[in-house]
């Protein structure tokens, strides 16, 4: 059975050197997209990937990240807007990495698309009423 | 050609024709200045965006046996208030947080709870926890109180904010390498956003450029309720760099205002957490511009095209106090979602609410329409571009060493 899922890693210091995704490629046929990068001097390292195989290897990948110490984040749905907390200001648009938040033509009303959500809790300090809510 | 004794008789009577600084803008267009001046009697305006300065004071009413409070220590909600004043008289600040708030000690600090959100509760209707250290008098005994209180049972709750309602304000960017976290919100390095604050065409003062019309003592709509303007706010600032049609491109004009706390409405005063920065509030004010003239109408005509805010550098040229603007970009620019800043693309954020100052434009809208919001003649005009006011900055004096003294 073919996968698609959305997952957050993050990578200590000690890794982000490493060639960790070339082995989810080798060794388990993953098909990797990468849709945030992001290592910061006397950081860690972020990557939100969006990973397709085969459900068994995929399984084993994952396997394999926790294995080296990758610090995973489920990816959830579980992210919601609390609707009497948010004042539609619209802090939340440019520090969401995948554009799950957009402005409503005409209103400006501040929209929230779960769909594009991969959960990486970047809008719930950055939003002044902390109207953003994760569930896991 | 009116005067608002003429405008308020047709507000009693259910007759006044009332706008938003929205609606305006196309009436006009299709009306022209002249006819709309005749037609148009109030343009009501809006803003809903964090305003640090801001804050209540309170008298709590005097237990028995009695507390002398003043000159002793008060906490609500462990959120410290100040208590220089008088026995039971004590003002709480909306950036003030409690005492074993870790700060910015692990940053950045998340400041979930503050003086805002006491009053945001207060406003509520929720009980909230009074603690209050003594030193006791005669006529005082008491040193200890611990209660819980509510608005509707203290003597007075007076929102009072000494500087709101910013006449225009930075666009803050980040040209360093490193995320920085900001009154303005949260950076990205590298200039990976742009924050602005402002209500632009629907603004109180944006509408009012000269202060013409918005005066001390003019009736607003503040939090939900009724409210005045009290004085220029702090840090105004007439003097700086305007448009041909007197539209400043700084920040520039501010409002200190004041109202019954009692008849505010928690939404409109909303708790905010700044990370990294602190907690504050974010404030609904509405204020209405009695259409005198042609000219006062023009001003109110003011599109987001028309006002340009300067982008400045938040990593090192305004902590530094330096005076380097990086451009000028129009509020319709910001809105657009994308600006140009050094030759890059920059992507916008808002941080003040324009949905919501459209309501507020239109709740005191529906206000002056019904009858229940007469307009008033300001008792003395803001301090104007003739003012010479100028923004003073705090210039350090070396202070003379005591060693060898005494």
């Amino acid at each position: 059975m073919a996968v698609s899922k959305r997952v957050v890693l993050r990578f200590s210091r000690r890794l982000v050197e490493r060639p960790i995704i070339y082995r989810l490629v080798k060794d388990y046929d993953l098909e990797f997209n990468i849709l945030k990068a992001q290592i910061t001097p006397e950081r860690e390292g972020l990557l939100i990937l969006e990973l397709k195989g085969n459900q068994k290897e995929y399984d084993k990948g994952i396997e394999f990240l926790l294995k080296t110490g990758v610090e995973i984040q489920a990816l959830s749905q579980d992210v919601t807007r609390n609707e009497t907390k948010c004042t539609s200001c619209g802090a939340c648009i440019t520090v969401c990495p995948t554009g799950a938040f957009s402005l409503e033509e005409g209103t400006r009303l501040v929209l929230f698309d779960n769909e594009k959500c991969i959960a990486c809790g970047a809008c719930i300090p950055a939003c002044p009423p902390r109207a953003m809510e994760v569930h896991f | 050609m009116k005067t608002i004794s003429e405008i308020n008789e047709r507000i009693r009577k259910g007759q006044a024709v009332v706008v938003t600084a929205e609606e305006i803008i196309d009436i006009v267009k299709e009306k022209g200045v002249s006819k709309a001046a005749r037609e148009v009697d109030v343009v009501t305006t809006g803003t809903f965006g964090p305003m640090c300065s801001s804050g209540a004071y309170f008298n709590l009413g005097h237990s028995k046996p009695r507390i002398k409070i003043g000159g002793g220590r008060a906490y609500i909600n462990d959120v410290p208030a100040y208590t220089g004043f008088a026995a039971v008289d004590v003002i709480l600040g909306c950036t003030a947080i409690p005492d074993d708030d870790p700060r910015n000690r692990m940053h950045p600090g998340d400041f979930l709870y503050g003086g805002g959100h006491v009053i945001e509760e207060l406003v509520a209707g929720q009980d909230v926890r009074l603690s209050v250290t003594a030193y006791g008098t005669d006529c005082y005994p008491r040193k200890k109180l611990e209660t819980y209180i509510n608005l509707r049972d203290i003597n007075e709750a007076v929102l009072f904010n000494p500087r709101n309602a910013y006449q225009n304000y930075n666009v803050a960017v980040n040209l360093s390498s490193k995320t920085i976290y900001t009154y303005m919100g949260v950076l990205k390095p590298n200039l990976g956003n742009a924050n602005y604050c402002s209500a632009g065409q629907l603004s109180p003062l944006l509408n009012d450029p000269l202060y013409k019309t918005i005066g001390i003592g003019t009736r607003i709509f503040l939090g939900g309720g009724v409210g005045y303007v009290a004085w220029q706010g702090t840090q105004h600032n007439p003097g700086v760099l305007r448009t041909e049609k007197g539209v400043p491109r700084r920040g520039a004009g501010t409002l200190a205002v004041i109202g019954d706390l009692k008849q505010m409405k928690s939404q409109w005063l909303r708790g905010i957490s700044m990370q990294g920065y602190g907690a504050s509030m974010i404030v609904g004010i509405g204020i209405p511009i009695p259409v005198l003239d042609e000219e006062i109408l023009r001003y109110t005509t003011v599109t987001d095209a028309d006002i340009f805010a300067p982008v400045v550098d938040y990593s090192e040229t305004y902590p530094q106090r330096k005076p380097d603007v990086l451009g000028e970009v129009s509020y319709a620019q910001l809105k657009n979602g994308r600006i140009e800043v050094n030759g890059k693309q920059v992507p916008t954020s808002s941080l003040s609410s324009y949905p919501r100052a459209v309501e507020i434009a239109r709740t005191l809208q529906g206000w002056i329409k019904k009858g229940d919001f007469t307009l008033t003649e300001a008792v003395a005009p803001l301090p104007g571009v003739e003012s010479g006011i100028t923004l003073k900055s705090l210039e350090e004096r070396k202070i003379e060493s005591l060693e060898g003294a005494g």
